[in-house]
């Protein structure tokens, strides 16, 4: 599979080397980084080039970088007042509904919005990951890719509806998973989990109405990083025993 | 002379044909489609969204709950996506339990498929007859998990426990005679794996008599054959896999092409169809079954000739045992961070693709080093699929597109997540 993704890279280095802003491989797939202005064409040969030959595009996801990296507990030092390690942290799952105040911070990544498609090669049977940050964090705009998969339609309307990001060439962005007539982009980290609005019977209008949430932000577990520590192998004896001891049977 | 006017029709989304939630909004010309607008999202729950707030083992369960007539498929991914990005492998004998489980979940999907696409079609009958082996079936999750449909039964590093030695059986009550009750229990007396073998056993005769009640049924060919017929160049670029791929006459399958788990060593083929109608899937589907069973009973001919473990040993991401939890005070301390904290997933990001029974199940997870996944986004075959409803249904009649709903096998736990 490694060699398959390597061979992959190699010929992308080689046919969109100048296109490209970057070529990754890990855990045996391969991500590249398209700049928006650039996607169109490099779509395109990725689908009707006999090395990649990628005909179905499997999916399109939206990512908001604004948390990442961030976590809610201090695992390097211990605090000298009191037992607790809790950290000032903004995770949805604390905001309270409509505060509209977060901080937002330049994220990690180069741009806080990204546009992920997923890439799948029957032809060759290979797989491409496709990454485009939007240049924008205020109005995020990337090319829509319909025109070269037809299946992009809904998933860039499902990546609109939930992150806002707009596609430019898309013939019909409406919304397609929240409620009619919602307002936000609930899955943006600065969206709480909550939700701003819950629905309830009023039984004087006689029908279903909208009024802000009950629910208080509560995290029963806070995010925690501990880097490169998951695996190390600690216990070596144990985990060695992954193995069943039978031997495999020759059929 | 009245005025002539194209019609707009809304169809659910409480219609019993719709399989769920389903609001098409239909621009008719007389009784034929204009153009279909499917309206979805009512049972949207944002299952990606609450998993990013929960550490990555408590997710599974969310998994269960997308699909939910193909329940531990949909652990599977997301369970693969997590071992890829950790770098670890469960023992051989698990492999071979969620192959078998898959398999099972397959069969599950395909029976409720086949009752519901007949039952909204006209075929009244064959809902009945899938629904009595699905119970079977239902009985073998409830046996290895507790539940009957909300398993969480695979886990990171391996599934929850071994296959039980024996099968629950019934009791005599004031209803039930002992008797009756007698005839029932009399393929539950072994293990397990002797009740799956039994089931095997019988299931191919099964699958006999659902096709003499549909495969040569002269309304059944009427409603399913010339309909919604898709290319293989447009089934490409509409995005579909499995069934509905494999329909329009290309052998694409996970399970052969890019083998997980232990599928490599498993002896089946591929059935294709050749016109991309529903027929040619309604035939794949049936195929799909008799092969499944073949795995099956590869699988329970494997388990049987070698026990092991089912979980690895690595405590950093499975729990460790009881007896030791009882003596040994590291166990303890692992036992407590597991449940409280979770483990860290390395940063990086990973996709797993499964062979789902409705098509390719796809779990891309991006973790930044936390016990929660930063991102989750499951690619649901069905989205797909429904999204080519107004392609797969414009200029036919109105009730074709109830064949089309059926033969999309439309789930919306998974669609709308």
């Amino acid at each position: 599979m490694s060699d398959t993704s390597t061979q992959l890279a190699e010929h992308l280095q080689d046919r969109l080397g100048e296109s490209l802003q970057d070529i990754t491989v890990a855990t045996g797939e391969v991500t590249i980084e398209v700049a928006p202005e650039n996607l169109i064409e490099v779509a395109t040969q990725l689908r009707d080039t006999k090395e990649f030959g990628f005909e179905i595009l499997l999916d399109v996801c939206g990512v908001d970088y604004l948390n990442y990296g961030k976590d809610e507990w201090a695992t390097e030092e211990t605090s000298g007042s009191g037992f607790s390690r809790g950290v000032e942290a903004q995770t949805a799952g604390r905001l309270r509904a409509v505060t509209g105040d977060l901080v937002v911070e330049q994220p990690r990544t180069p741009r806080r919005f990204a546009s992920v498609m997923h890439l799948l090669s029957i032809k060759n049977n290979q797989r491409l990951r496709v990454r485009i940050y939007a240049p924008d964090d205020g109005l995020p705009v990337i090319p829509s890719v319909i025109s070269v998969w037809s299946s992009a339609d809904w998933y860039e309307r499902e990546a609109f509806d939930l992150y806002g990001i707009l596609y430019a060439g898309h013939p019909d962005l409406r919304r397609l998973l929240t409620d009619y007539g919602f307002i936000g982009h609930p899955f943006r980290k600065d969206f709480p989990l909550s939700g701003n609005v819950e629905v309830i019977y009023d039984p004087e209008k006689q029908r279903v109405v909208y009024q802000p949430v009950s629910i208080e932000p509560r995290v029963l577990v806070p995010k925690v990083i501990r880097a490169a520590k998951v695996t190390e192998p600690e216990t070596v004896a144990a985990g060695a025993a992954a193995e069943p001891p039978v031997a495999e049977p020759a059929e | 002379m009245p005025e002539i006017r194209n019609f707009t029709l809304n169809f659910g989304p409480q219609h019993p044909a719709a399989h769920g939630v389903l609001r098409l909004v239909l621009e008719m010309d007389g009784e034929v489609i204009e153009r279909a607008d499917p309206h979805i999202g009512l049972l949207h729950r944002a299952t990606e969204k609450l998993a990013e707030s929960k550490p990555w083992n408590q997710s599974i369960g969310y998994m269960d709950r997308l699909d939910y007539v193909s329940m531990m498929c949909n652990e599977h991914g997301y369970v693969l996506a997590m071992e890829k990005l950790l770098g670890i492998t469960p023992p051989v004998r698990a492999q071979y339990i969620r192959v078998l489980f898959d398999e099972i979940t397959r069969i599950l999907n395909h029976l409720l498929w086949i009752g519901a696409h007949g039952l909204d079609v006209g075929a009244m009958t064959i809902f009945l007859y899938a629904f009595r082996e699905r119970e079977d079936l239902m009985d073998l999750y409830e046996a290895v998990s507790g539940t009957r449909m909300h398993a969480t039964y695979y886990r990171p590093g391996g599934v929850y426990r071994d296959l039980p030695d024996s099968m629950p059986k019934y009791e005599a009550s004031k209803w039930h005679s002992q008797k009756e009750v007698d005839k029932k229990n009399a393929n539950r007396q072994g293990s397990m794996l002797d009740f799956i073998e039994a089931f095997t056993d019988r299931f191919p005769g099964c699958v006999d008599d659902y096709e003499t009640l549909l495969t040569d049924n002269r309304i059944w060919k009427q409603r399913t054959v010339g309909i919604g017929v898709v290319s293989p160049e447009r089934a490409m670029q509409l995005g579909f896999t499995g069934p509905m791929l494999r329909g329009s006459g290309i052998e694409w399958d996970l399970r052969k092409k890019q083998p997980y788990e232990v599928y490599d060593r498993m002896d089946f083929d591929i059935p294709v169809g050749a016109t991309g109608d529903c027929y040619d899937r309604y035939l794949v589907r049936i195929e799909e079954m008799r092969q499944s069973n073949r795995i099956i009973r590869q699988c329970i001919d494997w388990l049987r000739r070698n026990p092991g473990p089912v979980m690895l040993e690595d405590y950093k991401v499975a729990p460790p045992r009881r007896e030791e939890m009882k003596a040994d005070m590291e166990a303890l301390i692992h036992h407590f961070k597991l449940f409280t904290e979770g483990f860290c997933v390395p940063e990086g990001e990973a996709y797993a693709a499964i062979e789902h029974p409705k098509g390719e199940f796809g779990v891309y997870i991006i973790s930044d080093g936390a016990n929660k996944p930063y991102r989750l986004k499951v690619r649901a075959p069905g989205f797909a699929h429904l999204s080519a409803m107004d392609e797969m249904v414009r200029g036919h009649m109105l009730a074709d597109v109830v064949a089309v709903i059926g033969t999309q096998d439309i789930v919306f736990g998974e669609i709308d997540r």
